[in-house]
């Protein structure tokens, strides 16, 4: 079993410059570029010396580090800094684990999407585009799926406002 | 009094009022449309399971809103299924009941302020006969909720009263 550096390394000698970092954390993982995504994955997925088939999850993360500042009405508003896309990937018959990062611009969060490389992929990227508002690229049906399809805003993000009304119904308990 | 005023020797007579006999097969009927959405629904159906036996209160579950007396709304309802809910309401035949079960239903639950995606409280999309407290409710609070239903259905009259008109 290869260790995670030998991965970096190899992933480093096919798509160069665009395989950015080897992060150190409790679970270490790749800085990738968001352009190479879908190629990135299809390589994992494919080469001998990965072989990672098991796509375990998708998640998007609001890293709020964008210059924070207040609205009229005195909610935090955030402008810039970026977003993030987490993929998790194991292989099953040794388990080993293959975790990247990728960062997008708050403003324009675009990543090429994995859903026709893996299936797993599909509802996980549809949620971290409902949660986060994160576009994922060449996605086969892009669309919201835990809040209505009519709703404004991604809840999950750290600046977001809840609305005072949905059809209607009054959303506060106030 | 009851609802039988007078029983005849020979058994064949019953006298009661319309409104007694309307009022007693109505509480003695209450069709319950089959509709759950989280953990109070495990107990509706506990309550429904043999060991309290809803049936014996004549509450039948029925697949379709069309068939059904009583709503139970058992669960955290979401913004998205307040919608739903609403229109199974809608599509529910008059005289139609509605309790609310649990404390999501009633007021948002522990959803109440930082939900952003749950109805605080299933009276603001339908009107609400009881309310039934609790997190989940037990079997026993859900009997209690339908007998209170009934004791109201029991003193429902047809003849509008004087006082409701002010």
């Amino acid at each position: 079993m290869k260790t995670l550096n030998e991965f970096f390394d190899l992933l480093k000698n096919q798509f160069g410059e665009a395989v950015i970092e080897l992060k150190q954390d409790i679970d270490p993982y790749i800085i990738v570029s968001a352009d190479i995504m879908d190629k990135l994955v299809e390589f994992i997925k494919v080469n001998d010396d990965f072989k990672f088939d098991f796509c375990t999850c998708v998640s998007g993360v609001d890293d709020a580090n964008g210059t924070k500042s207040k609205d009229e009405n005195g909610n935090d508003v955030i402008t810039g800094g970026t977003l993030s896309v987490f993929y998790h990937f194991r292989r099953l018959f040794d388990d080993a684990k293959l975790i990247f990062r990728v960062q997008v611009p708050r403003e324009n969060p675009k990543v090429k999407s994995i859903a026709n490389i893996y299936r797993a992929a599909d509802w996980h990227e549809r949620e971290a585009y409902d949660m986060f508002g994160i576009i994922f690229e060449n996605h086969p049906y892009l669309r919201r799926i835990l809040m209505p399809y009519d709703w404004e805003g991604h809840p999950l993000r750290k600046d977001y406002q809840n609305p005072e009304f949905y059809q209607g119904i009054k959303i506060s308990y106030n | 009094m009851g609802l039988l005023d007078k029983e005849f020797n020979d058994g064949s007579f019953i006298l009661t009022s319309t409104e007694q006999l309307l009022n007693w097969a109505r509480l003695s009927s209450l069709w319950q449309m089959t509709f759950g959405l989280a953990c109070c629904a495990i107990e509706m159906m506990a309550a429904s399971a043999s060991h309290y036996d809803f049936d014996r209160f004549g509450v039948i579950p029925r697949p379709s809103p069309r068939q059904a007396d009583l709503l139970i709304v058992s669960g955290t309802c979401t913004l998205k299924m307040a919608l739903r809910v609403k229109r199974v309401y809608e599509q529910m035949p008059e005289p139609k009941y509605v309790i609310s079960m649990g404390s999501c239903a009633n007021s948002g639950g522990p959803y109440w302020k930082h939900g952003y995606h749950v109805l605080k409280g299933i009276d603001r999309v339908i009107p609400v006969d009881v309310y039934v407290p609790g997190c989940p409710p037990r079997p026993e609070a859900l009997l209690e909720g339908l007998l209170k239903l009934q004791d109201k259905i029991r003193k429902e009259t047809l003849v509008k009263k004087e006082y409701e008109n002010a």
